[in-house]
């Protein structure tokens, strides 16, 4: 089966999928986590809150699906990365422990509620900044020695690594205050819609500052922006940027709801492919490649088979989760 | 400066603890989806309103125990990579593609709908309400099933290859899944967490039926409980044996320190009940033993030679002292909640299943009992796995990530801290909604102001019949 198809670049494009959805649907959950401290106590917290609540789960179980995948399509990656990345890895982990739990805890606690609140903030911001850190340390280089990771357990952190988790930081506070605007109404939904403006102008600076960066970065970065006749293609990249940016800007100041959200979705879409020019084909830039990193042929094709069928199942009912609880949401929640 | 020996021993004191942790949590979640699809399967098809107390009663605890299994286990999905580099390297093409299958079939299935099963009872109506809830309970056994396979191939490989790059790549994929230990296990660890769920639900009963044997719900959850401890500790008991006898034929070394038989003997085997190992002289100091039982128990025959660990090379050794204690803490519970299960038929016999306190207190002390016994069966087969990751292939020592044991010992501490505060928060948020009464009208698990009219459904508007509509 699936013998004159190259299984590598599918699953690299399937794994992709994983973390970009996990990126714009965990990304407003962990946005509202961040933004958490601008609301105030009580209905506008607890809108918030509701508006992400019955969905939160299963956004950050794309994140499962994204390690899980690599470790069983790439297994090599997961073995090289996740030693390299240890301690943002880690600290993202136990960031979402306290997320997590705070979704549940501050409802039975009123009278730590201000506690929980602080756990679902700090715990967001922390998951996010390791993210982003994470990021920046891959695409700054790692190093790797036969079938390991061979560096120190201090490489990842460098002014370029802590730029990318700060403009992620920026980026999921702009999906989670757009998000608002989209889903509330009232005193938060201005508060969200006056946030989303200048969340706006941050991230694209971010976006700006990783992009100028990146191509002088060690590696081959320069050569897959700039070479002919890549450079073409590339250059649409920023320039869709800018278009997207204005039309933020637009679209918050003419009122609209939904709009808003849907460009900043397209920010990260355009930032991930960007990400995708940058790296292709590695999978570890500049050290190994997907082809390098694959597992077998007997195991891509075994896990394909299920995920052909489970993934479009998996989005119908999402997409049904999501369905349920649309529209305007208030303090009391959904009932 | 500390060397690679220390990080490892860091490492897997990590790995064991977070997992320990993190077990409790799926084992409860599996067992309680599963009574809360009874519960309101009960109130579809009989209408009696306390079935949908009971279920409003639990899905509040539910959401708190699910909350914390699924970010627990998120840890132990990265954990892999980070800690057990060497281990993923190699076992990926094989373990990687079972746990992949995992989230794609149980994870998101599960968070899929527990939305929809926590919040949304008015949006969609009972029927597919209910349906939302049996996805849910299938989700968390489906992940059983993927995980158990891994950790059974763990055990029990077969039906793979080596590669150049030294990686166990897969050759019979029907062999990989059903590896010979997986049905044994994953039949022992689903009655395990129907058992503890069990005795979880009937300590609760009993604590309420202590302070008022009137309250309905009480009764028919401590009931409900009973006949499941009654009926299950038997089966478990089955299960165990069947699943010991696989691990002899597998796993002898295991056994052997199960057993604390050092040494072989060659007509008839004694069972030792007690003893203290001695792990460096390689014998068993102060055994209180029964002539030839173990032969019997484990060969059937009184005189059937059973070989001990003086067969195999020291290098291979797990630590007896470990498997040998949490494999008896292990049996005696699983012998108390047999005890339970009959008492509790005779109680019921007699017609005093309500009012005879002795067995509500006895309940009540078994309520955490469950827990303890999963955790000492985990330990038992995990450590009695050692000294190897994947059993008598890959080494433990030869599995782990190139990581200095100062970033490990962060990561531990910082874990144990972490786990410690968070996790006790939120048993103690667990044990106080199990101190309130079931009451009739039970609230589900409903965020906002606890005094708000409208966020109040009562009780007798939400009936199986009737489709219902938002609120407002």
């Amino acid at each position: 089966m699936f013998e004159n198809v190259d299984l590598t670049v599918v699953w690299a494009l399937i794994i992709a999928f994983a973390v970009f959805a996990y990126i714009v649907m965990d990304g407003f959950d962990l946005g509202i986590g961040i933004l958490f401290p601008a609301f105030r106590p009580g209905p506008e917290r607890d809108t918030a809150m509701n508006s992400v609540a019955p969905v939160w789960d299963g956004n950050e179980t794309w994140l499962v699906l994204g390690g899980g995948g690599l470790f069983a399509v790439f297994p090599l990656a997961y073995a090289i990365i996740m030693p390299a990345l240890y301690a943002p890895i880690i600290a993202m982990l136990l960031g979402l422990v306290f997320r997590g739990v705070a979704f549940e805890f501050r409802w039975r606690d009123p009278r730590h509620r201000a506690l929980w609140d602080i756990a679902f903030t700090g715990g967001s911001v922390v998951a996010t900044l390791a993210q982003g850190i994470a990021l920046g340390a891959l695409l700054q280089g790692i190093k790797v020695q036969g079938r390991a990771y061979a560096g120190g357990w201090w490489d990842w952190l460098s002014p370029f690594s802590v730029l990318v988790g700060i403009g992620l930081v920026c980026g999921y506070a702009l999906l989670g205050a757009t998000w608002l605007v989209m889903r509330t109404e009232g005193p938060l939904h201005d508060r969200a819609r006056a946030l989303s403006l200048r969340l706006g102008v941050a991230t694209v600076l971010a976006i700006a500052a990783v992009s100028a960066v990146t191509p002088f970065l060690e590696g081959k970065y320069w050569q897959n922006w700039f070479a002919m006749p890549n450079v073409l293609l590339t250059t649409q990249v920023p320039l869709l940027v800018g278009i997207a940016a204005f039309f933020l800007h637009r679209t918050l100041k003419g009122g609209r709801d939904r709009w808003p959200f849907l460009i900043s979705l397209g920010l990260f879409l355009l930032s991930f492919v960007g990400l995708g020019i940058s790296i292709f084909p590695d999978v570890v830039p500049g050290r190994v490649t997907i082809w390098q990193a694959a597992s077998p042929h007997s195991s891509q094709v075994f896990i394909l088979v299920g995920a052909s069928v489970l993934i479009p199942i998996i989005l119908t009912y999402t997409g049904y989760a999501y369905w349920v609880f649309r529209g305007k949401v208030d303090a009391d929640g959904y009932h | 400066m500390l060397s690679n020996i220390d990080a490892l021993v860091l490492a897997r004191a990590q790995f064991g603890f977070t997992v320990a942790f993190h077990i409790i949590f799926p084992v409860f979640s599996i067992g309680l989806a599963s009574f809360l699809a009874v519960l309101e399967g009960l109130w579809l098809a009989t209408g009696r309103q306390v079935f949908m107390d009971l279920f409003k009663y639990w899905i509040k605890i539910f959401a708190i125990v699910f909350a914390m299994g699924v970010v627990s286990g998120l840890v132990m999905s990265y954990q892999f990579g980070t800690n057990w580099s060497v281990f993923s390297d190699k076992t990926g093409p094989v373990l990687g593609p079972l746990m992949a299958y995992e989230v794609l079939s149980a994870f998101f299935l599960e968070a899929g709908f527990l939305g929809v099963m926590l919040f949304g009872m008015r949006k969609v109506g009972p029927r597919l309400h209910f349906l939302a809830t049996l996805a849910v309970a299938f989700g968390t056994f489906f992940s059983a099933f993927w995980i158990l396979s891994v950790n059974s191939w763990m055990q029990t490989p077969q039906g793979y290859g080596v590669n150049a790059a030294g990686q166990f790549v897969p050759e019979d994929w029907w062999a990989i899944v059903f590896n010979p230990s997986f049905p044994y296990r994953l039949v022992h660890m689903v009655l395990a967490a129907y058992l503890t769920t069990s005795l979880v639900v009937g300590a609760v009963g009993a604590w309420h039926l202590l302070r008022d044997r009137f309250n309905i719900g009480a009764r028919t959850m401590f009931s409900m409980a009973m006949w499941m401890a009654a009926l299950v500790a038997p089966l478990q008991i089955l299960a165990g044996d069947a699943h010991g006898l696989n691990t002899l034929e597998h796993q002898p070394a295991k056994v052997m320190a199960m057993e604390g038989h050092y040494e072989s003997h060659p007509d008839g085997a004694p069972l030792i009940l007690f003893g203290l190992p001695n792990q460096e002289a390689g014998r068993m100091d102060y055994q209180v033993s029964i002539p030839k039982l173990s032969s019997l128990i484990l060969k059937h025959d009184l005189n059937a030679p059973l070989k001990g660990l003086d067969s195999i090379p020291r290098t291979n050794w797990p630590p007896v002292p470990v498997v040998f204690w949490s494999f008896r803490v292990m049996i005696a519970l699983g012998m108390l909640m047999l005890l339970l299960g009959v008492v509790s038929l005779v109680a019921r016999y007699k017609r005093r299943l309500y009012e005879w306190t002795p067995l509500h207190r006895f309940a009540l002390a078994m309520g955490p009992a469950g827990f303890v016994a999963v955790v000492a069966g985990w330990i038992t087969t995990e450590v009695g796995r050692q000294p190897f990751t994947v059993y008598g292939l890959l080494r433990t020592t030869e599995s782990a990530s190139p990581l200095s044991a100062p970033a490990v010992a962060a990561s531990l501490t910082a874990f144990v801290v972490i786990y410690f505060a968070v996790f006790s928060m939120g048993i103690l948020y667990i044990l106080r909604l199990m101190a309130k009464a079931p009451q009739p009208g039970e609230r589900g698990v409903e965020p906002g102001n606890p005094v708000r009219a409208a966020g109040i459904t009562p009780a007798p508007s939400v009936g199986p019949g009737r489709i219902l509509q938002p609120a407002e």
